[in-house]
């Protein structure tokens, strides 16, 4: 087989690989409307389950009566706690040490909460069903406030109350109250205090991080199927750990693993929302081993909205010190954590707020203090890192914010603050005082950049004007210049320190190369969304020199991917990218001892070049990975086993940290608190760009989102509990309408420990957009003595801010 | 979101709509584009054993114009007025609201008729054929009634309409002067946080006519008569938009929703209004 593309430069285009914005070979099938989802699998004999939720927040069940929901046709059963507790499935572990209620077992927590189970043969019976399902319930008092649930003499847990009245320490450590679930520290208290008590100059601000959700398009469902004879369970499902989901769903069921296959198919989304177990899953399996038939259990909107995996819900604390010349001197940070009736955060085991400690941000800041105090309340349980690693959308909320009220004590430029206090280039790898160790980074390179892009002076002088003319009664629009700069920490991670129910978070690739020199390669990952099917594709291309358009990536089935801790806090391409470039190395090593035999030299004297082995010294003689591949299977070679294929584990020795500079340019509408947000640069560094295109969909979507969670995105909850934000008429998901045009830049700096030198993206968008948007908005105000409003900044709260400053008069 | 179970009605007049209101009383519902009354049907708030599909159901189509007057068929959607040039050149504010009204998906299939007849105070056609000074034509067992927009609302889903009676056409003068529709909303598809329909008539630099109506400040449209007087025989100075606006407020009766407080509501309600005067005025 005679390659017929010779030219060197046209051998590296044909692969695509590396730097090619490749097309999305995903797109095919979307597009079309021919992907495969959860709700998209039929299978014969196939029944439905679906919730009995609670309509109160909190409430003991007194008794529950389902008599009447079994007349409805096509009702079949009707499983309670009662039900289940004989097999110990009343409660399960959740993700963050905790457990949790798969139904109710003598009360309910939170409005929406699994009550009972009901299975029938078609949906409408079902929900027929669920109608005829009488629960009496004793209303009980209603804590949604964590300052007011750590004071209540209410308790939400019984069951986390020793009978003599103590307290057992938590999964974390002791707790100081009844509705208390941990306390997490990091950095040196006494130090930090000393510092910050002694400084020149302190700005202080408390800030609430609101409650949301990921809101993925496509809701959390499964489908579970019991095969009697042969014993094997087959679950299909929106899992972003198909893996983690498989050991969890043994280790609960008592179900050998090797019996149990999890599949997630296409999913639509998952932004941290599928990464849990929830009670669905459980009832499911459950419903399928008691019925011998397959059941399928879907959300609605407002189960998904109401009840799995909200996001954030932070009430932050900060104190910040400097110099009078602007130079930070120490941070201080108290989190009061509202986590809701169950603590099923989704966080590795050891950081119970995830890595909110990277809130030291972007700056050198020699001396920082975090204390992080979970609660729980009557809402639903979650926390999960909505498109961001864990907790990090927080952290750096936190301190975007915090650098900007500083700017204002300071009476300083925030993008000169910023200036004065990033970690310089020189300081990496730079160990913050919170213990993370900072991979790489270039801050003042793309700062520089990101603020000529957008004629940073020439857009303040435009304010300035704006600002006279506003106070002369010529306009009663005002002008916001949003700054963000933001460091994620992504990748999770080291096994050393980061595992999830005990699961190191390693990440796996197998590759098989086929004799005609195409291949496959399986991952435990899952995309959502993301392109795997591509971008893997074309890291491997580069690897070993076949092309992209040859290699199947395949994700998401336990039965033939390697294990792996599946995708979210973008660890996909630096932890399982970094096993499938490791892979590919293995392949490319056989692949030499076999070309050498070919070419008759040692191994030592060929070497690789993009798409074959070339004897050093003679580029007319080659053998192309594709002649090399059949061999592989063709030829008896001495002393080499036939096949070619490869298997990596990948245990990253760090976190990857890619950052970016974000600015944000509104118009803001003073009388009705209407934004306009005419420019948004997102200037990214995600190191080694894998496809440009992909990472622009990624930075586009997750600015999106980010637009969502500043400017109105939420879960609201009145005093009893209520979820007032259960619709997408009341949830703010954007449409095309609502979203400004984005202009997306980049500067390259590779991370020095990943094979590829990639660190991430899909997650920075949002991480570093929130801040910028909340930022604009805060800035447009700064000039009339605003310091801090929370988000989100929709119309009436802007409205709201204008009117306490007087802008009505 | 699975609604209770219901027979589906669909029949090809309105002779066999109205004996099937007649057949099961409250139990029946007319449903035009669907997209007030599923819903809530889907959230089980609204049990209808009998739905009764009109989109068969002949001479509910189509606008017909006459020289002083236009008649909106029940079933003439929202994009049949967007898309209709002689309706938007005789009455340009129809299609300056309908733009403003959801989705385009959605006003594929929203309609006239269902839109006014709901009662839904979120709904904006209401307000709209209020200012307009709209005739509902009702067709029911005892024969054709007409009744004013101005007189049809009583409360939140509360209307004018008897049971067995069909919303069947909405006619209205052909507007004069200038006009404009101004709505705020959070996004795409959200109903009014406020907003004014509002038409002037402008002789000389003196205002001789206005008619002011306002959407989703009270449990029902607010056509304001005293606000469209406080403009009549001014020049809309700052002065008389400022009593139009005091009027107008004096009018409306807005609740706390996700939108905002009440006082958020009633400044945005005088902003709004005081914006649609302006460009009103301006095309006068």
């Amino acid at each position: 087989m005679k390659d017929d593309v010779e030219n060197r430069e046209d051998r590296v285009a044909n692969l695509k690989g590396l730097g090619c914005s490749r097309k999305r070979v995903e797109d095919a099938r979307f597009t079309q409307g021919k992907g495969n989802y959860v709700d998209d699998i039929k299978l014969d004999g196939m029944i439905f389950g679906d919730f009995v939720r609670s309509p109160y927040a909190h409430a003991r069940i007194k008794s529950i009566d389902a008599s009447a929901a079994l007349e409805v046709p096509g009702v079949l059963a009707v499983l309670t706690a009662k039900d289940l507790e004989p097999l110990g499935l009343h409660w399960m572990p959740t993700l963050a040490g905790d457990k949790q209620m798969v139904l109710a077992d003598g009360k309910v927590l939170f409005q929406g909460q699994e009550v009972a189970f009901v299975v029938a043969e078609d949906r409408y019976a079902a929900a027929d069903g669920i109608e005829l399902v009488e629960v009496d319930y004793e209303e009980l008092p209603v804590i949604v406030d964590p300052f007011e649930a750590l004071k209540s003499d209410v308790v939400l847990r019984e069951d986390l109350v020793a009978e003599d009245g103590s307290l057992p320490d938590g999964a974390h450590g002791p707790r100081k109250h009844a509705n208390h679930i941990f306390t997490w520290e990091a950095g040196d208290k006494d130090p930090t205090e000393e510092v910050i008590a002694n400084a020149e100059v302190v700005a202080e601000e408390s800030m609430y991080y609101h409650r949301t959700h990921p809101c993925p398009l496509e809701t959390c469902g499964c489908v579970a199927s019991m095969d009697k004879v042969n014993g094997k369970l087959t679950l299909w499902g929106t899992f972003q750990a198909p893996h983690a989901i498989r050991t969890v769903v043994s280790l609960i069921s008592g179900i050998e693993e090797h019996n149990i296959r999890v599949i997630s198919p296409d999913i639509g989304g998952g932004f941290g929302n599928k990464v849990g177990a929830y009670p669905g899953y459980v009832c499911s399996v459950v419903a399928s081993i008691v019925t011998g038939k397959p059941v399928k259990w879907i959300e609605d909107r407002m189960d998904n909205l109401m009840t799995t995996a909200f996001a954030r819900d932070y009430w932050m604390t900060g104190k910040i010190s400097a110099t009078k010349e602007g130079k930070i001197t120490g941070l201080h940070c108290h989190v009061t954590a509202d986590h809701g009736g169950f603590d099923a955060c989704a966080d590795p085991t050891k950081f119970p707020a995830g890595f909110m400690n990277i809130c030291t941000g972007s700056y050198d800041i020699p001396t920082a203090y975090l204390a992080v105090d979970g609660v729980y309340t009557n809402k639903a349980p979650g926390g999960v890192s909505y498109r961001c690693s864990f907790r990090v959308t927080e952290a750096v909320y936190f301190i975007e914010r915090m650098i900007e009220v500083l700017a204002i004590e300071l009476n300083m430029d925030a993008a000169e603050l910023r200036r004065v206090n990033f970690i310089r280039k020189e300081q990496f790898p730079y160990t913050a005082a919170l213990g993370w160790e900072y991979d790489s980074g270039d801050y003042h390179t793309a700062w520089e950049k990101a603020l000529k892009a957008v004629d940073y002076e020439g857009l303040r002088a435009e304010q300035a004007q704006r600002i006279a003319d506003f106070k002369a009664g010529k306009t009663r629009s005002l002008m916001g210049i949003g700054l963000s700069f933001f460091t994620e920490i992504v990748g999770a991670g080291p096994v050393k320190n980061c595992d999830i129910l005990g699961l190191g978070m390693f990440d796996s690739c197998e590759i098989r190369i086929h004799p005609t020199g195409s291949a496959i390669a399986r991952l435990g990952t899952i995309s959502q969304g993301q392109g795997h099917a591509t971008t893997f594709a074309q890291i491997l291309a580069s690897e070993i020199g076949l092309p992209a358009d040859s290699i199947t990536i395949e994700e998401g089935d336990t039965d033939t991917a390697p294990y792996g801790l599946g995708t979210y806090g973008s660890r996909s391409t630096p932890v399982a990218g970094a096993a499938t470039a490791m892979a590919g190395r293995k392949i490319r090593a056989k692949a030499q001892m076999i070309a050498a035999y070919l070419l008759e030299v040692h191994d030592n004297d060929v070497e690789f070049d993009v798409d074959r082995f070339v004897v050093k010294g003679a580029p007319e003689r080659f053998k192309t990975m594709k002649e090399i591949a059949f061999a592989a299977y063709n030829q008896a070679i001495p002393g080499i086993e036939p096949g070619l294929e490869a298997v990596s584990y990948y245990d990253p020795p760090n976190m990857t940290y890619p950052f970016g500079a974000y600015v944000c340019v509104m118009d803001i509408d003073v009388d009705t608190g209407v934004t306009d947000i005419r420019r948004f640069y997102a200037l990214d560094d995600c190191g080694t760009r894998i496809n440009p295109m992909i990472i622009e969909g990624q930075v586009h979507g997750g600015l999106t989102e980010a637009l969502a969670v500043a400017m109105g995105q939420e879960i609201a909850y009145d005093d009893m509990g209520n979820v007032k934000t259960g619709t997408l008429m009341d949830f703010f998901l954007p449409t095309a309408w609502e979203v400004p045009n984005y202009e997306t830049d980049y500067t390259v700096t590779p991370s020095p420990h990943h094979p590829i030198g990639a660190k991430g993206v899909g997650e920075s968008p949002h991480v570093g957009g929130v801040p910028a948007f909340s930022n604009a908005v805060h800035d447009a105000f700064r000039a009339f003595g605003l310091r801090h409003t929370n988000m989100p900044h929709d119309h009436w709260r802007i409205w709201r801010t204008a009117h306490e400053l007087g802008l009505h008069a | 979101m699975i609604p209770a179970a219901f027979e589906y009605h669909r029949p090809k007049d309105l002779d066999g709509v109205l004996s099937l209101l007649t057949e099961h009383g409250d139990e029946a519902r007319v449903m035009a584009g669907g997209h007030s009354l599923i819903p809530m049907m889907k959230l089980r708030m609204a049990d209808v054993p009998h739905l009764i599909d009109l989109q068969d159901v002949a001479g509910l189509t189509g606008i017909s114009h006459s020289d002083n007057t236009i008649r909106l068929g029940a079933m003439v959607t929202q994009h049949d007025i967007i898309g209709d040039a002689k309706l938007a050149e005789r009455a340009p504010i129809l299609r300056e609201a309908a733009l403003q009204i959801a989705d385009p998906q959605v006003r594929y299939m929203g309609t006239v008729g269902g839109n006014v007849a709901n009662g839904d105070p979120g709904n904006d056609m209401p307000g709209l054929m209020q200012c307009l000074d709209a005739v509902f034509t009702l067709v029911g067992p005892e024969g054709t009634r007409d009744v004013p927009a101005r007189d049809f609302y009583e409360a939140a889903y509360m209307t004018a309409r008897e049971d067995d009676e069909v919303l069947t056409a909405v006619t209205i003068p052909v507007p004069r002067g200038g006009y404009a529709y101004e709505k705020q909303k959070r996004k795409i598809g959200d109903y009014a946080t406020a907003a004014a329909a509002v038409q002037i008539v402008k002789d000389g630099g003196t205002c001789t006519a206005a008619s002011i109506a306002m959407t989703n400040l009270s449990d029902t449209p607010v056509y304001s008569d005293a606000a469209g007087a406080a403009l009549i025989g001014t020049s809309l100075d700052d002065a008389a938009r400022a009593a139009a606006v005091a009027a107008m407020l004096g009018d409306i009766d807005p609740t706390e929703d996700n939108r905002g407080p009440v006082a958020f509501k009633i400044h945005v309600a005088g902003v709004i209004l005081n914006r649609a005067i302006e460009r009103a005025w301006a095309r006068a």
